[in-house]
Order: structure tokens, then C-alpha cells, then sequence
């Protein structure tokens, strides 16, 4: 490959960012000073190609030192890494969070979301406009924007602010006021600790000892691998190495365990589908870009347990014969991210990860990758283009993961709550587990202890409960947003849903990513309407046409009849009744295929716009 | 089992070319018609051996399908969504329908999208098919969002990329990039409905890795690129398809043999192609063969 660079030049701490990750580049052929031996043979080929998945870390090392990428970094970065420069413009520009023309070095990310709209967001961005001016617009040093949801809506409205430099610093300001987001925006180091991981789990706060999957929030420092084990951590994964991967197989098949990321597919099946694959080697992803609206059970259980993913992802990778595993985090998810670097760091240097894992001659070990602000990447084909440096696209299926996954090679991707049920069901057997299954829901909205919840999955626990369980509504309920912007709107009079996949879906609705969002009716719908489809607007990653301008038509349609009622809503109902059809029939990945369910529940069920 | 022998060639002098695995034939139900195809065929294959006229776009002849448009959709009996035709190989035993309603439906609000998105007034063929299907572009009303007003890019003197016109199937990019060029100038850069093609920065092409092998102009499916000449007869009103002669010959340059397709009016060159089923050029020229015409019609 003959790659034709650009001309601009790294300033000496764009160079440094870079080389901090990829060492000091080897020769005039990657970056480097030119010498004479660099005139007689050129370097170059796959081994300088094959490196391509360092791209996203690049661009995250150079916008976490200076705040933005500029065209000298740009070309730093492909010429380390071989890559067309256009290629790397592509990838750099499809992400939000990251940006290519100068800014301030301190950047407010104001979440305007569902759960954070309805707990007065509207009022945080005039605040900050009064204070720091119009969103994208610098002032005093700090640019503020508004965000999709960042996953903190127990504590709604919710702002992060991240400042560049030689060590980010990062703050969450939630539930934020103007003034304290003003103050943490600008020096985020000096800003007030954030709330525990413990306060987003009231039942743990109650001391409720039915809890499985968070029965170690709160309870064992989430920072100390020794308080783990002496809470029973890791024995799952001796049992695992007991009894072999294919009885790990066996066991997780029998336990009924389905995914927790919004698909429920049979883990036990996917797993044995890709341990049987001859290509190798064999990978595991853990989805952690945890971003579908109303969504932050992962981010409580990364926060709070993070060696449990880390042991479960042993295991999974155990089961499926992968040695390499990718943990994919949000980039918005800063505390899981420090502590789950911790975790990775403290399991490597006890032997529990590495050449030779509890001493078993199984090796394993886990990258985290964060991503950038793109919900797509959470897509399990995107999230593979992402971590290899590609565009956060989602691949044509078939082949699926199993088959054809990341670097093309056999793959299992499992979201992190999923992963955490694994350890009960190899401490507990597949049979004692079946029984006793629990899922994560994430409450948030208009109740009075909005956080995450872990109830009984079966029929036995219906919306209802779920509600009371959290403090019951506030005000006066209207409507619960149950799945997420990908799920779909149940009325007050249906709360009676069993909380379980068959139960949600007879209704006519799904659990999807277990969002529970209680709406009541101070909130104008038409408004949850429009922000559902612009994020599906600005999430869309162009690639096929029913999603890329069927999300634009379907907001367009939204905004016209927003004061409108009845007849005058009518036609254009009926407009996005199509629109929606050709979305869910015809776009490539579940993005386009779920961006109209939350707007025709909120018609048909809800009745908006009567 | 049925079997075909796979197609193959013994280079004279050298060790016998192994024939390799002869392909199967693949059995399913088409439209209610039992039709056969070898392994590997897509069931857009299918449907033009069968002589079903399914409309494309993003599909190239001479790329790998990127399914991006989707006006290909069928219906495949079981699956919960529509099939891109393009690139769903077939398998034996499936029930595939071509002109249900929900495939029209779905082709059909395609091409409003597109339409209502874009500037399709050189897109070959797609005229006929929003006539065919009833498509309604104008139904989103005055102020649907559109990409139609965007400037062309006129920064060289041999081709002009009119994005208003593009459709983002990616033809250019697998074109200039891996399948093809392996040059790379040129990538998605933006998302959602924001995106574009572009070299690095946006900036202009000659600044960028462009070698202008013109081999994406060769691929683009709506005019967005096309060569100056044919851009500038536009803006005069002068470019006439019908009063065009095409003549294909060999590249006089090199000794490689690319056949070159000549579009001759009024007794100049305007535009050179290549046939995309040439065994050396596939559709694909060099600069040279591309826009290297001008001293065949210097007449002093």
C-alpha cells in the first residue's frame, strides 16, 4: 500500500500522546526522523497494517491530551499506524466525543435525554446558557453540549465534565445544578466526589439479602480483589476449571440463561456455537457501551462488582477457548473504567489472568477499549469494526459472530449483565440457578427510589411490583417506557405485565436492556416523542437508507405535529406508519428496525396526539 | 446431487490447474417456481436468470455487495425482516418472494427517501421504478431535509463530484479502496444523514492521495461523479446521450491491453469507460487511459 500523507506536523505533545501508547516510532517510515537506512528499504506490508485496531486508542490518547485532533495529529497517528489518511478522517469523524476542529480543553456533556428531561434538564441547559453561553459555543476556557443519556438517570439530570491534558480529569455532576456543573466543568479536579455506586442500589442500601447479582455492591470494596475472594469471588471460576468447558457450556445451556443486552439470545447455544468453530483463534467481547436510553445496570455493576465481569469473561473465554478478551466500554462511563483497569490490573499481577490462569495452563487476559460516543457501537457486527479501527458500522449478517467475528474470527459477545449470571450459575448449578434467576432493571423517571433493581425473573414479579418496589410514582402516572428508545410505552392501566420475555411480549411490548422509565403527566409526550427520534437521528450511522433518512423523516414528522391533535396529526401519523414499516423491515441492524416502536407504542397504546 | 464443473484455465507449460470442488446446484422455491442456482449465487442472481427485473443501486457488477440501499428487498418465508437480494446468498430449501407487499412497500418508500433526499436527475433507471411503484417523493413535504443543494466539487480539471447527487453506497470508496484501486483516497467521513464521501479533511482532491484512475466515476450509480467534460455539456445544456456513439478499443499506452469504451459526440471524445466484462480491466482504467484522450482529437 502506497499511502499518500499529508503535510501537516503533530505539535511535540500531540507526538508524545501518541508515542505514549505506541512507543517511539521505529524509523522515518512510521513518523519517525528519517535516517539514511530509511532510504534503502521501505517498511511496510501487513506487520506495519496489521496494527490497524490501534487507531481508536490513538484518537482517545491525542483528544484525551489536547481535547480535539487536529490534521497534524491525524497524520501522526496514520503514519504510525499505515493507515489512509481519509480512512482515519472517517473513523475520527463518526464519533462524538471526539472533535477535529480546536476547542477548549474542558468539555461539558449535559445529558438532554428521556429520563433526564423529565427531571428538569430543560432548566439545567438554560442555566448553563445564561453562564457559559450557547452549547458549542467556547466561553471562559469551557464549551458545553448537550448528550445523548449518560447513563446516570438515578440521579437525573446528569452532566460529565471532562478537561484534557496529561492526566484526563473528569467529573459527574448529578443530579447537577447550573452553577455546580459550572464549577465542576471548570475544574473538574477540585470538584465534590460523586455519589456511590451503593446510592444507585436502594434495595443494597436496605440491606436486602435476597440479592444475587448485587449482593456485592456496597458490601465488598469494589477496589480490593482480596475483599472479593473473601466474598466468595472466583470460586466460579475454579469450578469452572473443574469441570471443563464443555460441562461450563453444558451447565450455562442448562441454566436457560438468555442475553441481557436487549436480544435475548440463548447464551449457552451461542457459546457452543463458537466453541465449535475449527477457526481460530477464538475471541470474546464483553459489550459494556452500555447506551441504549435509561439504560445504567452495567455501569452499576462495572462500578460496584468489576471483578466479577472480570472473572465471569475468564470463564467465558474458558468455556469458548478464546485466550484474548475485549472488554468494549462507553467512553461516557469514566469511574467503570478506572475500575475496571484496577480489577484487570490486580487478577493479572495474582495470576488470575495471564499465561497461566489459577495455575491451570489456561491463558487469558482482557483489553479494555473504550469507545466514543456512538450508541451504534454497541451493535454486536459494530462493536467488532470499532475495536479494529474501522467505522462503528454494523457488518451485513450472515456470517453471524459465532462464525465470522472480530479480525474475522470465530467471536462471542456478551453484554456484562449476562456475563454476571454466570457465576451463580457455576456456584449455585444450573438447576438451583434456573430457579432462582434474576434480572436487573433499570428504574429511573417519575418514582420515589429511582435505581437499579434485581427482582425474581418470572411470573412472579409483574410491572407493578417492580414500581412499588421503587417508591411507587411520584406523581400522577400516565406511562411507563419499558426496553428503552428501542422499546415501547405501556399505559398505568397495564402494569400487571409480568416482567419476563414471554410476558413482556404477549403484551406486545419487550424488556429489551430492562429499562423501566416511569412517566407522569407533567412530562408533554409529544417532547419524549421528539427526543426518542432525534437520538435515533443522531445514533444513525448512515449506512442504509431506511434508517439513515427514514430517522430524519420520522423527526420532521414528529416536530409538525407536535401542538397537533386528531385530524391535523393524522396524515402524518399515517406518513410515519410507513416510514416506520420501511425501518423495521429493511434497515440493516436492530437500530433502524426498533427507531419507530417507541413512537407507534406512544400512538396506539398511549393514545398521543388524540 | 446435481454438479457443474467449475470454470478453469491450464496455463500452457505450467503444472495442470487443480479443478477443484465442482459447485453444487442450489434448489429453492422462487416466487413459486422451483429454480436451481450454483452455490454461492445471490438470490439477485437468481432473479435475473429467472428474468425478474429487481430494481438496484448500491450493487456493482464488479464489487462486493455493500447492501447498503436496500430497494433489492425480497422476502424471505421465515425471517423476520427483508433480505437484500444483492448479497443474501441462496440456500436450498428457502421460500423467496419477490413482489409481495411488503417488498414493494419497502422499495417503494426507498426511492421516496432517496428521492426526497437527494438529486436523482441522472440516476439511470430509477425514474421508471418510482413510476412502477408509486413512489411519492414529494410527500415529506417542502422542507424535508435534503442533501440536493450541496455545491459540487469542481477542484481539477478531470472530474467533478456533485454530492448533491450521491446516494452513499459506498461504490466510490470499495472502488478506490481494497476491491479495486487500493489507492484510498476517498472514505465515509461524518454520520448518519451528515456523512459524506471525502479525502482527509474534506479538503480538495488534488491535495488528497487521488491518482484519478476515474475507476470510481466508473462505478457511481447516479452521476455524483462524472467527468468534467460531461459535467460542463450538462451546465450548457449540449450533453446528448442518444446523439453519443460508443466504440470500443485497445489503450494505445502500455502494453497491458485495456479495452477503453469511447463516448464520441459531435465528433469529440466526452467521456471514456470500459467494459466491466474485460478480463484485464474488469471496468477499471489508469489515468492515463481514463482522461488521456485529448491528443486523438488534436486536429492541427
Amino acid at each position: 500500500m502506497d499511502l499518500k500523507y499529508t503535510d501537516a506536523k503533530p505539535t511535540d505533545d500531540e507526538r508524545a500522546a501518541v508515542d505514549a501508547l505506541l512507543g517511539p516510532a521505529p524509523s522515518g517510515w512510521e513518523g519517525g526522523t528519517r535516517d539514511d537506512l530509511d532510504l534503502r528499504w521501505a517498511k511496510g506490508g501487513h506487520e506495519a497494517r496489521d496494527r490497524r485496531d490501534q487507531l481508536l486508542p490513538a484518537l482517545h490518547a491525542v483528544n484525551d491530551r489536547i481535547g480535539w485532533i487536529s490534521e497534524g495529529a491525524l497524520d501522526y497517528i496514520c503514519r504510525r499506524l499505515t493507515i489512509p489518511p481519509a480512512e482515519a478522517y472517517g473513523v475520527a469523524t463518526f464519533y462524538a466525543m471526539f472533535s477535529l476542529k480546536p476547542r477548549p480543553a474542558k468539555v461539558l456533556h449535559v445529558c438532554t435525554d428521556i429520563a433526564c428531561a423529565a427531571k428538569g434538564s430543560a432548566a439545567l441547559c438554560a442555566g448553563l446558557e445564561d453562564r457559559l453561553g450557547p452549547a458549542g459555543t467556547p466561553k471562559d476556557g469551557v464549551v458545553w453540549q448537550e448528550s445523548p443519556c449518560l447513563g446516570l438517570c438515578e440521579r437525573a439530570p446528569a452532566a460529565l465534565a471532562i478537561q484534557a491534558g496529561d492526566e484526563v480529569a473528569t467529573a459527574v455532576i448529578a443530579p447537577a445544578t447550573a452553577e455546580a456543573a459550572v464549577a465542576a466543568a471548570t475544574a473538574p479536579e477540585t470538584a465534590p466526589p460523586e455519589a456511590t455506586e451503593l446510592e444507585a442500589v436502594p434495595q443494597a442500601q436496605a440491606g436486602d439479602p435476597t440479592l444475587s447479582l448485587l449482593s456485592r455492591i456496597g458490601t465488598v470494596d469494589p477496589t480490593d480483589l482480596d475483599d472479593y475472594r473473601a466474598a466468595g469471588g472466583y470460586t466460579a471460576l475454579r469450578n469452572a476449571f473443574a469441570i471443563g468447558p464443555a460441562a461450563v457450556i453444558r451447565e450455562v445451556t442448562d441454566s436457560g440463561l438468555m442475553g441481557r443486552g436487549g436480544a435475548a439470545f440463548p447464551t449457552g447455544r451461542k457459546w457452543q456455537a463458537t466453541a465449535g468453530q475449527p477457526d481460530a483463534p477464538h475471541y470474546l467481547v464483553c459489550n459494556a457501551d452500555e447506551s441504549e436510553p435509561g439504560t445504567f445496570k452495567d455501569r452499576v455493576l462495572m462500578e460496584g462488582d468489576p471483578f466479577s465481569v472480570i472473572e465471569a469473561m475468564t470463564i467465558a473465554g474458558y468455556a469458548i477457548g478464546a485466550h484474548q478478551g475485549y472488554l468494549y466500554l462507553r467512553g461516557e462511563y469514566p469511574r467503570a473504567l478506572v475500575r475496571l483497569g484496577n480489577a484487570i490490573d490486580q487478577a493479572r499481577a495474582r495470576g488470575l489472568l495471564g499465561d497461566n490462569v489459577l495455575g491451570q495452563g489456561y491463558a487469558f487476559d482482557i483489553e479494555i477499549r473504550r469507545g466514543a460516543g456512538a450508541y451504534i457501537c454497541g451493535e454486536e457486527t459494530a462493536i467488532f469494526n470499532s475495536i479494529e479501527g474501522q467505522r462503528g458500522e454494523p457488518r451485513s449478517k450472515p456470517p453471524f459472530p459465532v462464525e465470522k467475528g472480530l479480525f474475522g474470527k470465530p467471536t462471542v459477545v456478551n453484554n456484562v449483565e449476562t456475563l454476571a449470571n454466570v457465576l451463580p450459575i457455576l456456584t449455585r448449578g444450573a438447576e438451583a440457578y434456573r430457579t432462582g434467576a434474576t434480572k436487573l432493571f433499570c428504574v429511573s423517571g417519575a418514582l420515589g427510589k429511582p435505581g437499579v433493581y434485581e427482582v425474581p425473573f418470572n411470573e412472579s414479579t409483574t410491572l407493578r411490583d417492580l414500581i412499588d418496589l421503587a417508591g411507587g410514582a411520584t406523581g400522577s402516572l400516565r406511562a411507563v417506557l419499558l426496553g428503552g428508545a428501542a422499546g415501547g410505552f405501556v399505559r398505568a392501566d397495564e402494569l400487571d405485565i409480568p416482567l419476563t420475555i414471554e410476558g413482556a411480549r404477549a403484551a406486545g411490548a419487550t424488556l429489551g436492556s430492562g429499562v423501566v422509565l416511569a412517566v407522569d403527566d407533567t412530562v408533554e409526550l409529544p417532547r419524549i416523542l421528539l427526543r426518542i427520534a432525534e437520538f435515533f437521528r443522531d445514533e444513525s450511522c448512515g449506512q442504509c437508507v431506511p434508517c439513515r433518512v427514514g430517522t430524519v423523516r420520522q423527526e420532521e414528522a414528529l416536530h409538525r405535529i407536535a401542538d397537533k391533535t386528531g385530524a391535523d396529526a393524522a396524515a402524518d401519523i399515517a406518513l410515519m406508519r410507513e416510514v416506520g414499516q420501511v425501518m423495521r423491515d429493511a434497515s440493516i441492524c436492530g437500530l433502524g428496525q426498533t427507531a419507530w416502536n417507541a413512537v407507534e407504542t406512544a400512538i396506539d397504546r398511549l393514545g398521543a396526539y388524540e | 446431487m446435481t454438479t457443474t464443473p467449475e470454470r478453469t484455465r491450464t496455463p500452457q507449460g505450467s503444472a495442470p490447474v487443480s479443478l477443484g470442488l465442482p459447485r453444487r446446484l442450489i434448489e429453492f422455491d422462487l416466487d413459486g417456481d422451483q429454480v436451481r442456482v450454483p452455490e454461492g449465487a445471490t438470490l439477485l442472481d437468481a432473479c435475473r436468470d429467472a428474468g425478474k427485473d429487481i430494481p438496484t443501486l448500491c450493487y456493482g457488477d464488479t464489487l462486493t455487495p455493500k447492501n447498503a440501499c436496500r430497494v433489492c428487498v425480497v422476502e424471505v418465508e421465515g425471517a423476520r425482516t427483508l433480505a437484500p437480494a444483492c448479497s443474501r446468498k441462496a440456500e436450498p430449501g428457502m421460500k423467496v418472494r419477490t413482489d409481495t407487499d411488503r417488498a414493494r412497500h419497502s422499495r417503494k418508500l426507498v426511492l421516496e427517501l432517496l428521492a426526497s433526499s437527494t438529486d436523482l436527475s441522472t440516476t439511470p433507471h430509477v425514474a421508471g421504478w418510482i413510476r412502477e411503484y408509486g413512489a411519492e417523493p414529494d410527500r415529506f413535504g417542502p422542507d424535508a431535509a435534503t442533501v440536493a443543494g450541496r455545491e459540487a466539487k469542481v477542484d481539477n480539471d478531470l472530474y467533478v463530484r456533485d454530492y448533491a447527487k450521491c446516494i452513499m453506497c459506498y461504490k466510490c470508496v470499495d472502488a478506490c479502496g481494497d476491491q479495486w484501486q487500493n489507492t484510498f483516497a476517498i472514505a465515509v467521513a461524518g454520520r448518519g444523514f451528515d456523512n459524506t464521501i471525502a479525502v482527509e479533511h474534506d479538503g480538495p482532491l488534488p491535495d488528497s492521495a487521488c491518482v484519478y484512475c476515474g475507476n470510481c466515476i466508473e462505478v457511481c450509480p447516479t452521476g455524483a461523479l462524472s467527468f468534467k467534460s460531461e459535467y460542463d455539456m450538462r451546465a450548457e445544456g449540449t450533453w446528448d446521450e442518444d446523439a453519443q456513439t460508443e466504440t470500443t478499443t485497445v489503450c494505445a499506452y502500455c502494453g497491458v491491453g485495456c479495452n477503453l469504451t469511447l463516448h464520441v459526440q459531435d465528433n469529440e471524445i466526452v467521456k471514456v469507460s470500459s467494459p466491466h466484462d474485460n478480463p484485464i480491466t474488469r471496468g477499471n482504467l489508469c489515468i492515463k487511459g481514463r482522461f488521456g484522450y485529448q491528443h486523438v482529437q488534436t486536429r492541427e
